[in-house]
């Protein structure tokens, strides 16, 4: 099959309210796909319901021909994920933590430490492996856990918001890291993203969703021609509207403001 | 069964690397010692119960048990948003195994915790009565160290928010330790307080650890053993069934 993602009739609710209402899309194998939407659109709660952290009120999602609902384990087997907050181990190494992923994503134990440094040595960190993460900056550890999503030699990488908050010495190595694994190994990525002019340069085709609904899907170039816009962030607020989107802090939002203030 | 066993590592292994916390979270149990020890020994003595330190060891015991045990399970809100839990919540393996791994780590690490104070107190005088008990006098420790351990778990699966956790600290912790027996026989307490204590699952712990350690139990240790066994299977299954349901 052509398509390593097919997402059919996607809809959430909670509580009364809908955050995504009956979406539908395919990612194509060995695709760079770009999902966009403004702030409440509904991205990070499909991507949740895509990496089985969230079950879905109604409708189907096949990773790889797995269902992410009914067969977890092994959809889970055939992605990784780089969360947009760092999910490493900070008082473990760096190496520490690349191991306890391989056990966990049953990484045959005969080419563990081949692959590790393979990785490590591909983001330019296995001369730091024995030191403990939490001596790593955002960077280095947005890079470690590029790495380590893809370990386990998944074939879809689900990265939110990769490039949030980085260098851009950094940032530029994050998509050349992208590209390279995408033509290398034909991995398919699939990424949401605040930077357009990034995902501008690199994605094959986007998705634009707001308020649970997705607007558009296609190459860069059909988008510009259906808006009649010049760039794909002329696009973006042409399609959702220039107005503010306010929310209301989630419990996460609190979460990260409390870790900045202990971290600064 | 690797889930499990890297699980436990990686708690074993965050303890043995943090020594301030390690030393800072051996101070309260060990001034309570000292401070209450010497302080109360002499009355205590005059009113016919014994050595004070003897009866105060257990109890003291318990509680770095009981403080370690419970914010190894708290450790989840934080853990599960900005750490490794997040990243184990994602990967192909069983929450159950997750969640074992994890309680025995934390227990593991409590009870490293309250067998440095039992080695600790040996330099106020406190002396076992028994030898041979002693490899019983740990697995009570074990039991009250998974006990909590599960009780942390369960209770930090549903909280979102470190708020919860002042509301933890004052609220359970807290009265859980004053109130079982730790600090004061349970002889003659007034009524209330006697339901309290026999409803406090920590009451049959710090019992069982006195029965052993200095051959003076309460309840008996029949009951002692009947209950922490009990509560322990309870609270293990309550502690996975609330850690299944955590969604992100």
């Amino acid at each position: 099959m052509s398509n390593i993602i097919e997402v059919k009739n996607l809809t959430k609710r909670f509580n009364g309210f809908t955050a995504v209402d009956n979406i539908s899309f395919e990612v194509k194998k060995g695709e760079i796909f770009a999902f966009l939407g403004p702030n409440g659109a509904g991205k990070t709660t499909t991507i949740k319901m895509l990496t089985t952290l969230l079950n879905p009120s109604s409708g189907q999602l096949l990773i790889d021909g797995h269902s992410s609902i009914t067969d977890r384990n092994r959809a889970r087997l055939t992605f990784g994920i780089v969360f947009q907050d760092p999910s490493l181990d900070d008082e473990l190494t760096a190496y520490e933590n690349m191991y306890f992923h391989s056990v966990l994503y049953k990484v045959p134990r005969a080419i563990r430490k081949a692959r590790i440094k393979q990785l490590m040595e591909f983001v330019e960190l296995w001369d730091r492996k024995e030191e403990l993460v939490k001596r790593f900056s955002g960077g280095m550890k947005r890079r470690l856990e590029i790495a380590r999503g893809f370990l386990h030699h998944p074939k879809v990488l689900f990265l939110d918001e990769p490039t949030l908050g980085l260098d851009p010495q950094t940032t530029n190595h994050i998509w050349t890291y992208i590209k390279d694994l995408n033509k290398k190994e034909g991995t398919t990525f699939f990424f949401t993203t605040h930077y357009m002019a990034e995902a501008e340069k690199i994605a094959d085709r986007i998705a634009i969703i707001d308020r649970g609904k997705i607007i558009i899907i296609g190459t860069l170039a059909e988008l510009k021609n259906k808006t009649r816009t010049d760039s794909l962030e002329d696009a973006f607020l042409a399609l959702t509207g220039k107005k503010l989107r306010d929310e209301e802090a989630s419990t996460l939002e609190l979460l990260r403001t409390r870790r900045k203030m202990r971290h600064h | 069964m690797s889930t499990i066993y890297i699980l436990w590592l990686r708690q074993v292994k965050r303890y043995l690397r943090s020594r301030s916390r390690i030393i800072g979270s051996l101070a309260q149990p060990l001034l309570f010692l000292v401070a209450l020890g010497f302080g109360f020994g002499p009355i205590f003595q005059k009113a016919g119960e014994g050595n004070y330190i003897d009866f105060l060891v257990p109890g003291v015991i318990a509680m770095s048990i009981l403080f370690t045990s419970m914010f190894t399970g708290i450790e989840i809100i934080w853990d599960r948003q900005f750490g490794f839990l997040k990243e184990t919540l994602v990967a192909p393996v069983s929450r159950l195994h997750i969640m074992i791994g994890r309680t025995l780590g934390g227990a593991t690490v409590a009870i490293i915790q309250g067998i440095i104070i039992f080695l600790l107190s040996f330099f106020v005088g406190f002396r076992p009565y028994s030898l041979p008990l002693l490899p019983l006098a740990f697995i009570f420790m074990f039991l009250i160290a998974i006990i909590f351990t599960a009780l942390g778990t369960a209770i930090a699966s549903k909280l979102e928010d470190m708020q919860g956790f002042q509301l933890i600290m004052n609220f359970i912790i807290m009265p859980t330790f004053f109130l079982s027996g730790a600090l004061f026989p349970l002889k003659e307490i007034p009524k209330i307080l006697e339901i309290i204590v026999k409803f406090n699952p920590l009451a049959y712990g710090v019992d069982s650890i006195r029965g052993t350690l200095v051959n003076s139990s309460y309840f008996g240790l029949q009951t002692d053993v009947s209950v922490l066994i009990f509560l322990a299977i309870v609270l293990l299954s309550l502690g996975s069934y609330l850690f299944n349901k955590i969604q992100i």
